[in-house]
């Protein structure tokens, strides 16, 4: 048994853990009490970064605030759709981004679905749900596992999910031969998908 | 069911990035519907762009800022439909939703002796090929026009090509520069899903077709 000493309540970690685990108190509060206030400091926490994003992807000025305006809305209505006790807030709102993003400036059909809707999707019998640890504690991995990857390759990962090139033009951007963009990405997701693999 | 093989990871992070030209990004969502393992991929690689796109470091605060949680009834965003209305054992329900289709309703149009296709219409102005095939038992594949990136996705029956076996639910991930025959399975033929970022190349795909293969 812990003595008293730690009977204590552990303190929350300051950093981006600590962030998540607020964004999905501010989802459920949203979902559930329809709080005003609680979508308020979403939409100042997203909004600015949701923005940024359109304008990486080629979007002016104004639709890029339309975008970021439609994406917190829709994280307005979905709210009750979206599991917050295991998901990444996070993730959920980069991929309903990533749709409009499709949708609005590609102009093509989205096939992406919204992040919540794998997880929901995967069968008990390939990974019980217990066993997956949750998207939240993911998402930490994933970020540190970032920092710790070589410049060419987190570069390479950067101009597909931020700048929207498909790995041809990552390979015209960067006058490279279209096989080493891709090796540089699969080096990028073996690393990450190394570190996430430990929490298993 | 087990699932052999799957797109080539970086195939797989192009789709969560939302780059995939939009044939291919097709096929990889109806393999996603097939295989667990790579929806788990897919979710893994969407923390990443979660990961760049929210990173903290300072954005500009946009100058026009309305912080009202909006009314009830705004018109919903486009978005792609959720539901999965369409279950068929063997066509992925993302094709089957978007393009009203069950396996056994494939409108199939002979292309020639032992082979028939589907055309699956992509956006207007995008430029890529997304067919459904179906091949005879041992009838060679027909060439279907290299010069991109291709996806292949079996449905029902199975190919072999000179690098192995592709049955239901696998999915073989071509560059330009390999060359293959694949050739179906000589027992029960093979139905797929064909997905390139290029125009299809007609022209010898008739050509080729009107005669049977003889091995040459």
């Amino acid at each position: 048994m812990l003595g008293t000493a730690h009977d204590a309540r552990p303190r929350p970690r300051p950093g981006p853990a600590r962030q998540w685990g607020s964004m999905s108190d501010l989802l459920s509060r949203i979902a559930t009490d329809r709080s005003d206030e609680a979508f308020r400091s979403l939409f100042d926490e997203y909004r600015p970064r949701v923005r940024r994003y359109m304008l990486q992807q080629g979007a002016d000025g104004d639709l890029a605030d339309e975008l970021a305006q439609e994406t917190l809305v829709t994280v307005w209505r979905k709210a009750a759709l979206y599991s917050s006790e295991k998901g990444s807030p996070s993730a959920w709102i980069f991929t309903i981004a990533r749709n409009l993003r499709i949708d609005r400036i590609r102009r093509q059909r989205g096939w992406q679905e919204l992040t919540d809707e794998h997880a929901a999707n995967i069968p008990s019998e390939d990974e019980p749900a217990d066993s997956r640890v949750d998207q939240q504690q993911r998402q930490v991995r994933v970020q540190a596992a970032l920092r710790d990857l070589p410049p060419e390759q987190i570069e390479a990962v950067t101009l597909a999910f931020i700048e929207g090139l498909p790995h041809s033009e990552i390979a015209e951007r960067l006058s490279l031969p279209l096989g080493t963009v891709k090796s540089r990405i699969r080096l990028a997701y073996a690393k990450l998908r190394e570190a996430l693999d430990e929490l298993r | 069911m087990s699932i052999k093989n799957h797109p080539d990871p970086a195939t797989l992070l192009s789709f969560a990035a939302g780059t995939l030209p939009e044939a291919l990004a097709a096929a990889v969502a109806a393999h996603a519907a097939l295989c667990a393992e790579c929806r788990g991929e897919i979710a893994d690689m969407e923390l990443i762009g979660a990961s760049l796109m929210l990173r903290t470091e300072p954005v500009e605060r946009p100058t026009r800022s309305v912080v009202r949680a909006p009314a009830p009834g705004l018109p919903s965003p486009k978005l792609p439909a959720t539901t999965r209305d369409f279950h068929d054992d063997r066509l992925p329900s993302p094709i089957a939703r978007v393009y009203g289709l069950t396996f056994d309703t494939i409108p199939w149009k002979r292309l020639g002796p032992g082979v028939w296709h589907h055309r699956l219409p992509l956006t207007d102005g995008v430029e890529g090929d997304l067919r459904l095939l179906k091949i005879a038992a041992g009838r060679r594949m027909p060439e279907h026009g290299h010069g991109g990136s291709e996806l292949t996705l079996v449905l029902d029956g199975a190919y072999s090509d000179e690098t192995g076996t592709f049955r239901f639910g696998d999915i073989q991930d071509v560059d330009e520069d390999i060359e293959h025959t694949p050739m179906a399975d000589p027992d029960v033929g093979c139905v797929c899903l064909i997905a390139s970022d290029r125009p299809a190349r007609f022209k010898g795909l008739v050509a080729r077709l009107v005669q049977p293969w003889t091995g040459l």
